[in-house]
């Protein structure tokens, strides 16, 4: 049973249905990193898989652009409790950059420049569910929030789509990222508030 | 220190308007764990008809021992921080969970120099830091650099003036008004501040630095171009409303 807070409620906002347990609706776009904003130009950029048996398969910023180019329209959540509604992204699906992948790992570890990594279940990012996004609201994606590219799998809360992203390594288990080493949940689902250890 | 799974009963036991957007809260939470220094908080209220709202706050106040120090600046258009910087009296009740947050921490185990950056209600984390520092009496080299709109507007100012010695010290920005026969003009941070008011690079010292984002993103970069490694780098944003 919660304590009342004598007095709360005179400011509060209206309760929304889309929203999941604990957050509450911005119309910014803050950011949350541990450290400064790597700066990478596109024609240094690349994303590689690299699977169990050492095969690394790598794309260019240009034969990224040359995959099909979806437009995502999807709610996000952040673990610090801030979520938006109807985002517009465009991305490459991760269906199509794993089409050709052969791998028997269960799991990936997401690795960006600049050194951060967040661990995510491969199941999650097949099946339409997540994408390597270049662009938000119809503009190219801002460093800080993760561009040139970051990774969008936005049914989990958001540290796991990673900005920056620059490769994925498959792993046999379910090992810690960045955030999950220091006190993040492994999986976060924000439906369920999996959100700390 | 483990994180307490679940929400912990806290009663507000002393609360002080310190700016003029700012107060700084006491509360007394008989199970909270204890904290590093740097940790943030979730905070939890909720109405009469069991409407709840949480956010997420740094800690001031660090180790073991109930009794939990906040800063809150007030944000126009929230509706958490106008209550507890407005309204919450000693007396009453809220709740909170955690402590939060492994990374943006310091542990007197640490001997390396560290520089403290911060601005506006971004100091929080960074004088549970200070704090943490002169109660260990570290000699680890310490510099905080920190950024203010006006001088009302410092949260802590005459605390921190009183840890400087042979191991901390303490330089001011003001981003609008300075102080009459302050040196600088008042102005945002600029390369040549950081330059002139932090520690080099050549001391390899690591950099805490917390504030709004524009701030944060501005200052970490200025930091790389300077020739800082990014992992020396720990940052802390607020933003969302």
């Amino acid at each position: 049973m919660a304590v009342f807070s004598r007095g709360f409620g005179a400011r509060r906002r209206e309760s929304d249905p889309e929203l999941p347990p604990g957050q509450y609706l911005t119309e910014d776009f803050p950011v949350l990193s541990a450290g400064p904003t790597p700066r990478i130009d596109t024609a240094d950029w690349s994303f590689s898989i690299t699977t169990e048996s050492g095969a690394v398969t790598t794309w260019s910023w240009d034969e990224l652009m040359a995959l099909p180019i979806e437009d995502v329209h999807t709610d996000i959540h952040c673990v610090t409790r801030w979520s938006k509604l109807g985002t517009s992204w465009r991305g490459v699906s991760l269906d199509t950059l794993f089409a050709d992948i052969d791998t028997s790992d269960a799991y990936t570890m997401i690795e960006s420049y600049g050194g951060y990594t967040t661990n995510v279940p491969l199941e999650d990012l097949l099946d339409g569910k997540a994408w390597i996004a270049f662009e938000f609201d119809g503009e190219p994606l801002d460093p800080e929030h993760g561009g040139p590219a970051r990774l969008l799998v936005p049914h989990l809360y958001f540290w796991k789509s990673a900005k920056w992203v620059h490769g994925i390594r498959m792993h046999s288990d379910d090992d810690p990222g960045f955030w999950e080493q220091n006190g993040y949940n492994m999986y976060g689902d924000p439906w369920k508030e999996q959100r700390y250890w | 220190m483990a994180i307490v799974a679940g929400w912990l009963v806290g009663t507000v036991a002393r609360a002080m308007r310190v700016t003029p957007q700012g107060r700084v809260l006491v509360l007394d939470v008989p199970e909270w764990p204890g904290n590093l220094a740097g940790q943030h908080l979730d905070l939890r209220l909720t109405a009469e008809d069991g409407y709840q709202a949480v956010r997420s706050y740094s800690i001031a106040s660090f180790g073991d021992g109930h009794s939990i120090e906040l800063a809150v600046d007030e944000l126009p258009d929230g509706e958490v921080s106008p209550y507890l910087v407005q309204d919450v009296q000693p007396g009453d009740m809220l709740e909170v969970r955690g402590p939060l947050g492994n990374f943006f921490v310091w542990r007197d185990s640490q001997t390396e120099p560290v520089q403290l950056i911060a601005g506006g209600s971004g100091i929080v984390p960074l004088v549970s830091i200070a704090r943490a520092h002169r109660a260990a009496a570290s000699a680890a080299k310490f510099r905080m650099l920190y950024s203010v709109r006006a001088p009302e507007d410092a949260y802590y100012a005459s605390e921190l003036e009183g840890l400087v010695d042979d191991s901390f010290a303490l330089d001011w920005v003001y981003t609008r008004t300075a102080p009459a026969g302050f040196a600088r003009t008042a102005g945002r941070v600029t390369r040549a501040d950081i330059e002139a008011s932090t520690l080099p690079v050549a001391d390899n010292p690591l950099v805490y630095v917390c504030g709004p984002t524009g701030f944060v993103e501005a200052v970490a970069r200025i930091l790389v171009d300077l020739g800082h490694p990014a992992e020396r780098i720990k940052t802390e944003r607020f933003g969302g409303s």
